[in-house]
């Protein structure tokens, strides 16, 4: 069966303007244990790749520039 | 698709001691095994970031069991866990925890980690159990996961982030050899030579499915999907009381600690729809469970904690722990709802089920020293069967696993595997990712869980059992010919699928070879409603036997602390008596 893309909202949100991944920090993408952020090969900027979150909030609490903000995932809210 | 693209490429290392999953136990089993022999070669082998891996990813509120000299002796927690498990425990393993926790406490107090104390400079013991005295709050149990990290530096252990590992390796005596591995953004492999290997691989957290539908909104760290579990089954490991679910009252939809034994000592307490108290303790124990269970089925459901009657100051400073460390989001999943603990109450909820010896008793076998019935195989923290072992059992118990495989290791050769067992593995690992099309892992993985939730959850119904082992016959077959991973992070979720799937055949066959209940809700067969001491006084083992599942009885051993006749139906006691 051939496989299609389905939306979904995802909890993470990255600020650009602060974030530093450009400048080749990683913090937020390391210490995710769901491992589920990267960086953007088009903006240089952290993203979450994959909507599988624990909402547990490593990457909002080490980001050394409080880039990130972890909502709480639309199906829990 | 070029992110996380699949690397073809193998490694091969070998150490002496291996420790697979860097949470709880495992940091402290790698620390604990250099430190013994300083000359060891230790690796620490994490699926994620040992930085911030594990059920206490952001922190820790406090010790559940801590057995502190002047509140409690070993003999009395041995007595309590023995009571609040119906008596089927290894009291050795319990007892030796005991006597070595408050050692560990102290190592932690070095380490940075400090626990609250009263005016006297005495450690503040809260009483949560039914009986005794063991919980100490750690009022800076955010900085755990750090404090352990420096640790493993400073001892310069060599750490492999992002590896799963998939499966052990043994010779051809059935002695551990070592483990394979994969990496889980290049599908590299690595095979790990090791003398002896500590599995501390965490809880099977996401085998049941939230009421919330998302895959990832359960009680546990959703990374912890049973790995160490199917681990040890597929290497001939005896796994012990599977049928003994975890099951926790979790605030509704969040799936997260309300937390009544951080709240508790504050005066906070659960209540129905009528305000009015239904159990005498908070302790998670199979019998409070099914009191809360009955409530919520009954017309005074729902049930709440109850805070709202306290003092501004007392709830600023529950606030303060609750929304600071283990959950932090707490805090903004109530502000999205309005709930202020200051006027209104708090929903609770019957989490999914899973295995967890940290809170229930499920677990890998293993005796005092933390040895599987493997030679050369160690389990330590969720995945062992030592029972309620919370956090501080994982430090425990990993610190003990970590010595003895030290001392092992030392005395021993390495094993000799088969590199045939090395190519099948890879064969298996990777055949989700020749394919062109087929089912993706989430979808394996959301049936599986869904399974789980209409034939598995307790009461437990053997009609709906078999039911369920059809159906999960079904998916394991879409799993082994159709499953496709497009690149290593969607094999890694595929890899967790099949974990999954193998932790829900393991419960369904434990849960009907006790035909009896035991446990409260945790084993409550609706077939056999009674607890039958004479024909299931013992444990229950499944094992991986000729390719088969099967399950055996296991002696209790003699109890080390014998427990009175009069004691024995304590945690029964749950319910508040109707007053006149």
């Amino acid at each position: 069966m051939p496989l299609a893309n389905t939306p979904t909202s995802v909890p993470v949100v990255v600020d650009n303007e602060k974030c530093i991944a450009d400048k080749g920090c990683t913090v937020c993408v390391d210490v995710c244990p769901l491992d589920v952020l990267r960086i953007s090969e088009m903006t240089n900027k952290a993203y979450m790749a994959y909507d599988e979150c624990w909402y547990c909030l490593p990457c909002q609490c080490d980001c050394p520039t409080a880039a990130l903000t972890v909502n709480i995932p639309y199906l829990l809210k | 698709m070029s992110l996380d693209k699949i690397v073809d490429g193998l490694n091969e290392v070998e150490c002496d001691v291996l420790v697979i999953g860097g949470g709880t136990a495992g940091p402290m089993a790698a620390l604990k095994a250099k430190l013994k022999n300083p000359g060891a070669k230790v690796i620490l082998l994490e699926k994620a970031n040992v930085k911030r891996s594990g059920a206490i990813s952001m922190g820790m509120d406090g010790l559940n069991n801590a057995v502190i000299p002047g509140h409690a002796t070993p003999e009395q927690y041995t007595r309590e866990i023995t009571i609040a498990n119906d008596g089927i425990v290894n009291q050795k393993a319990v007892l030796k925890y005991a006597q070595e926790c408050y050692a560990i406490i102290q190592e932690l107090d070095r380490y940075g980690i400090r626990f609250q104390k009263n005016e006297n400079g005495d450690f503040d013991m809260k009483k949560v159990h039914h009986l005794g005295t063991y919980v100490l709050p750690m009022p800076n149990g955010d900085t755990v996961k750090k404090a352990l990290y420096r640790q493993l530096r400073r001892a310069q252990l060599l750490i492999s982030n992002r590896y799963i590992a998939t499966r052990l390796l043994k010779d051809k005596d059935g002695r551990t050899a070592g483990a394979i591995a994969v990496n889980t953004r290049t599908a590299e492999f690595l095979v790990i030579k090791a003398k002896a290997v500590i599995l501390c691989m965490g809880a099977a957290g996401r085998l049941g499915l939230p009421a919330s539908g998302y895959l990832f909104g359960t009680y546990e760290n959703a990374a912890n999907s049973g790995d160490g579990y199917a681990m040890a089954y597929h290497a001939g490991a005896k796994l012990a009381n599977l049928e003994c679910f975890q099951i926790n009252p979790l605030i509704k939809d969040y799936n997260g600690p309300a937390c009544a034994y951080v709240a508790g000592p504050f005066g906070a307490y659960t209540v129905n729809n009528e305000d009015a108290r239904f159990i005498e303790c908070d302790y998670w124990s199979g019998q409070m469970m099914l009191e809360f269970y009955n409530e919520l089925q009954s017309g005074k459901g729902p049930v709440f904690l109850k805070l709202n009657h306290l003092h501004e100051n007392t709830i600023s400073e529950i606030e303060s722990i609750l929304h600071k460390v283990e959950r932090p989001s707490r805090g903004q999943f109530h502000a999205n709802r309005g709930t202020d603990y200051r006027s209104s109450k708090i929903e609770m909820h019957v989490s999914e089920i899973g295995f967890c010896s940290g809170h229930s008793a499920s677990g890998v076998f293993v005796d005092e020293f933390a040895r599987t019935t493997v030679p050369g195989l160690y389990a330590a923290g969720d995945m062992a069967s030592v029972p309620h072992s919370y956090m501080l059992g994982a430090f425990t118990n990993g610190s003990i696993a970590g010595e003895h495989a030290s001392d092992y290791a030392k005395d021993t050769d390495f094993a000799a595997y088969d590199p045939e067992d090395v190519a099948r593995e890879r064969e298996r690992v990777l055949a989700p990712t020749r394919r062109e099309d087929g089912i993706p892992p989430n979808q394996i993985e959301y049936k599986t869980r869904r399974f789980v939730n209409d034939y598995l959850q307790p009461p437990k119904v053997p009609q709906k059992y078999r039911l369920a082992q059809s159906r999960f016959a079904e998916v394991r077959e879409d799993l082994e010919t159709g499953m496709i991973a497009r690149n290593a992070h969607e094999l890694l979720r595929a890899l967790e699928a099949s974990s999954i799937l193998d932790c829900a055949d393991m419960a369904a066959a434990s849960s009907l070879f006790r035909t009896e209940s035991r446990w409260g809700l945790y084993h409550l067969r609706t077939d056999h409603p009674g607890r039958d001491d004479e024909n299931w006084f013992c444990h229950t083992l499944l094992g991986k036997v000729d390719g088969q599942m099967t399950c055996e009885k296991r002696a209790v051993d003699p109890y080390v602390v014998p427990i009175e006749d009069d004691e024995k139906d304590l945690y029964y006691r749950q319910r508040v008596e109707a007053r006149a």
